[in-house]
């Protein structure tokens, strides 16, 4: 595990988010930092330990599979930025 | 002043017929017009719309409904919890003006009970601080000293019902954002075991740890609520249909032969000496009241803040990718959908969830995921293994909740790291699943400001802590103490 530079534009990239290059650098040495901290559990050995997703004891929950209540499209739609013919408006995806 | 009682002083009045649900009401909407200028707690307060459920429960009252545990109590809600028709925007301007469309199951399941459901209470921006200073609107002051902070991310909550503006308040804590607020606010806040409250409707952090609990002035109210709040939900496939039992009921305020386990990891070096001392005090009144005190090691705890901050971001930065600026929320337009997310996502979210979502999608990503990501679930299910081991001989854990009392607005802000070792003793409850509460247990000198004293339970073993929490308030006073505002 590299604690050091973490391409900060790169991965913000992946996670869309646009940052300022004030932003990228500010980011850049703190998390820095804060990866430098998670260093230290590369001190332990995990050999042999099973990963815990998720604390609960439950696997494979299901439900029948029949139609129930859904948001009615209007509701769906209340809080769109751009709304029309019941559908969202976003701009052009495929050129 | 009503604002000032209990959920069960209040509804021995109410249901003696002394006060009405409005007037309840009106008491805390007065109280949050005094005193909200000062303390900021509430992002924003529909008061129509609270004294028209409080004419319905004093009408439903007056036609013998006698079947609604929560009949008339107002009940303030975290900005992270879906409520029908009123804003919801985890102190975010990302949301926009976002109204929600529907009922969190919680929110389902305090209207039927007959509460009084109200207000948006300030947060750190979607669930993310120890301060509420990363809200995107204001940051909450601690009642105690409003040059402090009340903590977080639940601070909003905290705040209100340390203040009198409610009696009770839901928060969400994914790493100590219950507990740790309630701390340094002096009151009472309750985490519950993983899957035993419905998350559906609440906006999730990190999907693995959240969980909604109740911000009270006492122990048996927030028995009261949790009973309310509880149980499997059909929306929610992580809720667990383990049965709910009434909380309140099992108070028996009898701790005779409970193990109480005291770890050593938790009382080394960087506490304050005032806090330790309180701690150490409420150990001695536990054993005067006839618990037993057995030494217990939680050997990976040093890891829990680090694994954390692996296991949240991810989960996290996955969480946070619907916040584009399509389907809801503010919207900043680009030539392209790809543009669109950038700039929406770049103008809307503040610069800790950018930190966390940036942390996340890194430890996740090609080439990295083994080394943090699944090495980080390994080091959760040490930490799992640690307490489970402890619970086999002791009933319950007895901790600090905070290494020191609230700082000062500022202080820590500029410094991530240090704002993240702020929550150093409650984030392993949330790792390993278990349930947690704050309690207050004593104040510290100049100046005066609460200290929290943390129970850490089995998996479902809210009874117990519950309990262990009702005999000390009967043997101690300092939940009855008030900040002067």
């Amino acid at each position: 595990m590299a604690a050091t530079g973490m391409d900060v534009k790169y991965v913000a990239h992946l996670a869309r988010l646009e940052l300022t290059p004030g932003e990228e650098q500010k980011f850049g040495a703190q998390l820095g930092q804060i990866l430098g901290y998670i260093e230290k559990l590369n001190q332990l050995d995990v050999a042999g330990i099973e990963p815990t997703a998720h604390a609960v004891p439950m696997v494979n929950v299901t439900r029948p599979d029949e139609v129930g209540q859904s948001l009615p499209t209007g509701r769906a739609l209340m809080n769109a930025p751009a709304q029309a013919n019941g559908l969202f408006i976003v701009p052009k995806i495929i050129e | 002043m009503l604002n000032q009682l209990t959920i069960s002083e209040i509804q021995e009045k109410l249901s003696r017929r002394e006060v009405s649900a409005r007037e309840v009401t009106q008491a805390c909407l007065g109280r949050i017009q005094k005193v909200d200028g000062r303390v900021h707690a509430f992002l924003s307060v529909d008061a129509a719309d609270a004294l028209a459920q409080a004419d319905r429960a004093d009408a439903e009252r007056k036609s013998g409904v006698a079947d609604k545990p929560l009949l008339g109590i107002p009940i303030g809600i975290k900005d992270v919890i879906a409520v029908k028709d009123q804003p919801l925007n985890c102190a975010s301007k990302i949301l926009g003006k976002y109204v929600s469309p529907y009922d969190a199951t919680v929110i389902e399941k305090l209207k039927a009970a007959g509460a009084i459901v109200f207000g948006r209470l300030n947060m750190d921006e979607f669930a993310m601080g120890s301060s509420t200073e990363n809200s995107a609107f204001v940051t909450t002051r601690n009642p105690w000293d409003v040059t402090r902070i009340p903590g977080g991310s639940s601070g909003g909550s905290a705040a209100a019902v340390a203040s009198d503006e409610c009696l009770c308040a839901l928060g969400s804590d994914t790493g100590g954002s219950i507990r740790q607020p309630a701390a340094l606010c002096g009151v009472v806040g309750l985490k519950p075991t993983y899957g035993r409250v419905s998350r559906f409707g609440l906006v999730a952090f990190a999907s693995s740890l959240d969980q909604i609990g109740p911000m009270t002035r006492s122990a048996s109210d927030a028995a009261r609520v949790l009973t309310a709040i509880s149980g499997r939900d059909g929306r929610d496939s992580t809720s667990v249909p383990e049965p709910v039992p009434d909380y309140a009921a099992g108070l028996t305020g009898n701790v005779r032969g409970i193990k109480l386990g005291v770890a050593r990891e938790f009382m080394l070096g960087g506490l304050d000496p005032e806090i330790n001392q309180a701690v150490q005090n409420a150990i001695k009144k536990y054993q005067e009241l006839g618990a037993e005190v057995v030494e217990v090691s939680l050997p990976h705890s040093e890891y829990a803040v680090a694994a954390y901050y692996i296991i949240a971001t991810a989960e996290a930065s996955a969480n946070l990718a619907r916040f584009d600026g399509v389907r809801y929320g503010a919207r900043v337009d680009g030539r392209d959908p790809i543009e669109m997310y950038s700039k929406t996502r770049g103008a809307g979210f503040g610069p800790e969830v950018k930190r966390r979502i940036i942390l996340g999608t890194y430890v996740l990503s090609s080439g990295y995921y083994d080394a943090f990501y699944l090495r980080a679930q390994k080091v959760r299910t040490l930490i799992r293994q640690d307490f489970l081991k402890a619970f086999e001989k002791v009933d319950a854990i007895i901790s600090p909740t905070t290494p020191t009392p609230a700082f000062k607005i500022g202080e820590k802000s500029e410094d991530p790291l240090q704002m993240y070792l702020s929550d150093i003793f409650t984030i392993s409850c949330n790792l390993a699943g278990i349930c947690g509460l704050s309690m207050p247990c004593g104040f510290s000198t100049n100046p005066k400001l609460p200290i929290g004293l943390q129970l850490l339970g089995k998996p479902f073993g809210e009874t117990t802590i519950l309990n262990l929490a009702h005999a000390y308030e009967q043997a101690t006073a300092w939940h009855k103490d008030k900040p002067v505002l």
